[in-house]
């Protein structure tokens, strides 16, 4: 069932928390249970509070789940699996006395990189990233678009196989959400795993191979995006042309005029198969048939509210 | 090892990039060379008073150094979600907390030595001499810094700055008279009283283990079991207070 392309899988990670005063327990994670797969970009969406960040820190060894496992190519995650985890937190703050290229360096320490490679990647990293000349200045004057970039530099400092990036694109203006998306194309390109979190769902219909959407601490779907889009046809739309008005009621009932054409919306295959043959035998001419699909986002509401 | 330097290094940078570090090593300079001023002004033995105010400064100084970057060491991290960062990379708790003493013991240390080396400079172009048992003197004061150090990042890795300072302050302020238990001591009747007060004297840090500065001061005789006496007990301190610093830090959820 967990294959060896399987970089990442959680299975029914549950974690709690207590509350201050009554020493309650307040479970915030019920169950996530999800695959990433070797090299795809992998979506985890969710509203606001709904486990996001906290499913993350699991992840990377901050918080230790109550129930479940996680595991990373088969083995539970430990130190030496962060040495091949590249990590983005959700707004990101860095030691503001450093500059660009010493925190850079500090990063690179961390991961045990050799220091003249760790020089030789910060300024790689650093133009790929848009910063390509602040490397000396202090990040205390950096701004919130630029300390992201700089993250996502951090990130990928350490060569990892699996990127994890929770909520990458805030305080991205449209040219840099654009670019920080191109980079991160071209970082799977390159054989690496992406997964990151977000609310936003442009940002996840753009880029993401599959998706796992988290409600209420649980995942409550997962598969690729092109699948959980095929699978939610709601209806089907033909335009026609070449019916003379008389016949309509009779040939296409309920189809509405468009321009020059018709427009006959049908539920399903079985009723597009039963129209079909009666507007060609009647004449008309078919301009198009288009499988009307819900979107993302009305997948992501029908979930939520589910 | 790499790690724990590296993290230990950018503590010693945060704290001497912090405009609170020269203000406390400039006071410490004034102070200690400002002793020159108040010895002119004072009845007795000149170069006496001069290295006893010397010393009194650099030590009150180091220590408020040491106190007021410790407190802050663990939980800004926190805090700042800095700590996220770090910990998410191939870095263990322990190598975290390390790094983190180390780094002020290096940010202690080099201050520590700029202190004294100026003030002994000072006192040997003021009376001609040349004080080599001062060195004893800032030796274990600088073993008293870095308990001093392992007690405020216990305090930090678990509570806020403000209780940490509290705490760290208040166990200084008793380890510097805990000798006084000695004196009292005949006169606790019961043996739980006893049994209670000796396991208080011995579990907290004896910080007069370490002040020498009154025999330095006077030029008594310091005895070599006694200054290593005090330097093996400063080790097993500072090591026992950084067990119990990783062993609450490693069950921390973040």
């Amino acid at each position: 069932m967990w294959g060896d392309r399987d970089v990442l899988t959680l299975r029914n990670v549950c974690k709690s928390f207590r509350s201050d005063f009554l020493r309650r327990q307040i479970p915030v994670l019920k169950g996530i249970t999800m695959t990433v797969g070797r090299g795809e970009i992998y979506g985890f969406l969710g509203v606001n509070g709904a486990g996001k960040t906290t499913t993350i820190k699991c992840i990377l060894g901050l918080l230790t789940p109550d129930r479940g496992s996680i595991e990373m190519e088969g083995r539970p995650l430990d130190r030496q699996s962060r040495q091949r985890i590249g990590f983005l937190p959700e707004n990101p703050y860095f030691y503001d006395y450093l500059s660009a290229r010493e925190y850079l360096a500090l990063v690179g320490a961390l991961f045990s990189l050799p220091s003249r490679e760790t020089a030789c990647r910060t300024g790689e990293l650093l133009a790929q990233v848009g910063l390509p000349e602040v490397g000396s200045l202090k990040l205390r004057k950096f701004s919130k678009g630029m300390t992201q970039r700089l993250g996502l530099a951090a990130a990928l400092l350490g060569d990892p196989d699996l990127l994890i990036l929770d909520e990458p694109f805030s305080g991205l203006d449209p040219i840099g959400r654009k670019e920080i998306r191109d980079l991160l194309l071209a970082c799977r390109e390159r054989g690496k795993t992406i997964f990151f979190s977000s609310h936003i769902l442009q940002d996840m219909e753009l880029m993401v191979d599959r998706i796992g959407i988290v409600h209420g601490g649980q995942t409550t779907r997962e598969g690729k995006l092109a699948d959980l889009i095929s699978h939610s046809v709601q209806a089907i739309q033909i335009v026609f042309t070449g019916i003379p008005p008389d016949r309509i009621a009779e040939v296409a009932p309920g189809a509405l005029e468009r321009d020059e054409a018709r427009e006959l919306t049908v539920d399903d295959e079985a009723q597009l198969a039963e129209v079909l043959p009666r507007i060609m035998a009647a004449g008309g001419q078919i301009r198009s048939i288009t499988p009307l699909k819900r979107t993302l986002e009305e997948i992501f509401l029908r979930e939520v509210k589910a | 090892m790499r790690r724990i330097i590296a993290i230990a290094l950018n503590t010693y940078r945060e704290a001497v990039r912090n405009r609170i570090f020269y203000l406390l090593v400039g006071f410490g300079f004034f102070f200690a060379l400002s002793s020159r001023f108040i010895s002119m002004v004072t009845v007795g033995d000149q170069a006496r008073v001069l290295k006893d105010v010397g010393l009194g400064a650099i030590h009150f100084f180091s220590i408020t150094l040491v106190i007021f970057t410790g407190i802050n060491l663990i939980y800004q991290e926190i805090e700042r979600r800095t700590l996220f960062n770090i910990l998410s990379k191939p870095v263990s708790r322990s190598e975290f907390i390390l790094g983190k003493f180390f780094g002020l013991a290096l940010t202690a240390g080099l201050s520590l030595l700029a202190m004294a080396g100026v003030f002994l400079l000072f006192l040997t172009i003021t009376t001609g001499r040349v004080e080599t048992p001062l060195l004893l003197s800032f030796l274990l004061l600088y073993e008293e810094l870095l308990i001093i150090t392992a007690l405020a990042l216990l305090f930090s890795s678990f509570t806020t700055p403000i209780l940490s300072f509290l705490f760290t302050v208040s166990l200084t302020l008793i380890g510097r008279v805990l000798w006084t238990y000695n004196e009292f001591r005949p006169l606790l009747r019961t043996p739980l009283v006893r049994g209670l007060c000796r396991a208080i004297y011995l579990l907290l840090p004896n910080l007069d283990k370490f002040n020498i500065q009154d025999a330095v001061v006077v030029g008594r005789p310091l005895s070599t079991p006694t200054v290593l006496l005090a330097m093996g007990y400063g080790a097993v301190y500072i090591i026992a207070l950084l067990t119990l610093t990783l062993f609450l830090f490693r069950r921390r959820q973040f």
